[in-house]
């Protein structure tokens, strides 16, 4: 899987809060919830958002809830992909359970800018800076992650081996 | 080599003798937990797989708590999602309005997390029960539905750091304070992905509520679980209210620990978090120009008996500052029977003190003391976030009942040694 979109970047320590806060937990519908994703870190991020755009944050992005909201509420925006630093675990397993494409690259994160346009390979974890050319290799998943994210998400993966028994 | 607590336990629920760090495992899960956030989209994955049963109704344990009882029409949808779930699948441990508590307080008073459990919740802070010597994590929604279907979930194996708390306890600094303390120390990603273990002759002399508390906050830590090796505190806690078996586990000598931190509390003050992170830990003597609007005191991290033991002692005789309002929220029913029974409601109440029916509402921002812009509010909770208890530009500082209580009095954040002398 590959795309091409346009980053939007934040800080460390992004947390759950920010990129849904618990006051629109009433629903857990995508569209619903995209229309308040990122809100308390960027009230203006609901509206520029376009699909197939690229988060790219620091450390510790999703630290805090398990809200599942969280990564759902960024699949609902049209977000392509997350890259940061580094990820909160529960956040991590979360996007791989949904199907929501995140790559952990500190090299990455600190060389690209806001607004810039990047390629990203998921298969290879390859990330290209299309204004500077870079290009910069994320932690690749293992091997069990990646078969979850082949069947869609663990429902799929759970669905699949039910269906094998 | 020897293991870690932590990777007995998974190792156990893997089938397997020995696991080590970074391994990924497939294991049986004894507990799986959700509340009327998460439960919800769990059930609709559920839902997706096309089952006519979960796989262990005796295992799922359902707990409406963050915006319950219902704040609005979709609060009460989203109740009444997991309410006939419940139901419709045999779920004998949901607890309803009445019966329910905050369902971190909740699980283990009911005697449903045991030592040794493997034990995942749909909320971050399911990591509480780990003070009972189980080993207990946070999962996300579609966890929690794949566990409905199959009994198991995958684990990465953590790696572990061991937190060792030597010397005197002063009066007025507890768990709270030393788990701040410690997420001051290392950070809100310090422990990013790793067992937190608290041990040390401060750990052993520990009350289980103060456990509950230090367990319930190592997520704030990034951790991806925290334990204490389970002593006759445990057990005494335990005997009279477990319904079924349990194993206890300890470190083995020889177990790998990442990283060692040591920790000397005597000369430790009571610690205040500031906004807007858990990791912005300041000695109280440092906090106490900060001028309030509210005080909250509860949550699953200090919504036990002790807690409120602690701000019925500061508060008694004393009264709420006119420019600030109290709100309690005792963890479950029987805590909040028990306070009464104990008089400590009654001292809120005369204090000038709101309290509520348990819930999470105003610790997540959902509802029962949201903060306008600008407004400040101390708060025994665990998460200072921006936005967290309501206008993105309110403030949130946590600390300790103790300061808490003492707080509310003067209207400003104090040491409860001022006002109790």
């Amino acid at each position: 899987m590959r795309f091409t979109g346009k980053v939007y970047k934040f800080g460390n320590d992004i947390d759950t809060d920010a990129i849904i806060p618990a006051r629109y937990l009433t629903t857990a519908d995508p569209a619903e919830l995209a229309q308040h994703c990122m809100e308390d870190a960027d009230p203006s991020f609901p509206q520029k958002v376009q699909r197939g755009d690229i988060i790219v944050a620091g450390k510790n992005f999703g630290c805090g809830s398990s809200r599942e909201h969280a990564p759902i509420a960024i699949q609902g925006a049209g977000v392509a992909c997350v890259v940061a630093s580094s990820f909160a675990r529960i956040f991590y397993r979360n996007s791989v359970n949904i199907g929501l494409p995140i790559l952990e690259c500190e090299e990455a994160v600190q060389a690209i800018e806001e607004g810039d346009q990047i390629q990203v390979d998921l298969d290879k974890g390859e990330i290209v800076n299309l204004r500077t050319g870079e290009t910069y290799q994320a932690v690749p998943f293992p091997e069990f992650m990646q078969h979850i994210i082949a069947q869609g998400g663990l429902i799929g993966y759970v669905q699949h081996n039910l269906d094998k028994k | 080599m020897g293991m870690t607590i932590s990777q007995k336990i998974l190792a156990y629920h893997a089938g397997k003798k020995q696991v080590e760090a970074g391994e990924l495992i497939n294991c049986q899960v004894d507990v799986i937990l959700g509340n009327d956030v998460t439960a919800p989209v769990a059930i609709s994955e559920f839902g997706r797989l096309g089952l006519d049963k979960v796989y262990d109704p005796d295992s799922i344990v359902l707990v409406p708590d963050h915006f319950v009882p219902n704040k609005d029409i979709k609060s009460a949808e989203q109740a009444k999602v997991v309410r006939d779930f419940a139901r419709r699948f045999g779920i004998k441990h949901y607890f309803d309005v009445g019966q329910m508590g905050i369902e971190h307080c909740l699980l283990p008073e009911q005697g449903l997390t045991l030592p040794g459990d493997l034990i995942i919740g749909a909320d971050s802070h399911t990591c509480t029960y780990g003070a009972l010597g189980a080993f207990a994590t946070g999962v996300g929604s579609t966890d929690m539905a794949a566990a409905m279907a199959t009994g198991k979930a995958w684990f990465k194996v953590p790696e572990s750091i061991k937190l060792v708390y030597y010397g005197t306890l002063p009066k007025w600094v507890g768990g709270k304070d030393l788990i701040l303390h410690t997420i001051g120390d290392i950070g809100v990603d310090g422990a990013r992905y790793m067992s937190m273990e608290f041990t040390g002759e401060v750990i052993d002399g520990l009350s289980m509520d103060n456990r509950f508390t230090m367990a319930n906050m190592a997520i704030e830590a990034g951790g991806k679980n925290g334990i204490i090796v389970p002593d006759d505190i445990t057990l005494a806690y335990v005997r009279s209210r477990a319904q079924r078996e349990y194993q206890l586990y300890k470190s083995d000598e020889d177990a790998q620990y990442v990283e060692v931190y040591e920790y000397d509390v005597s000369k430790l003050e009571p610690v205040v978090a500031f906004p807007h992170l858990p990791e912005n830990t300041r000695p109280v003597s440092e906090a106490t120009h900060v001028q309030i609007d509210q005080v909250v005191i509860g949550s699953c991290t200090n919504g036990r008996i002790e807690d409120l033991e602690m701000a019925a002692t500061v508060l008694k005789g004393h009264k709420v500052h006119p420019e600030l309002r109290v709100i309690i929220l005792p963890g479950t029913q029987q805590i909040y029977l028990e306070a009464m029974r104990r008089g400590y409601i009654e001292t809120f109440i005369e204090a000038g003190c709101a309290v509520s029916t348990p819930t999470c509402g105003p610790c997540l921002g959902g509802y029962m003391g949201i903060l306008a812009k600008g407004e400040k509010s101390l708060s025994t909770t665990n998460r200072n976030f921006v936005g967290r208890m309501g206008h993105p530009e309110s403030e949130v500082y946590l600390s300790s009942p103790a300061v808490a209580a003492a707080s509310a009095i003067t209207g400003h954040i104090t040491s409860p040694q001022e006002v109790v002398r």
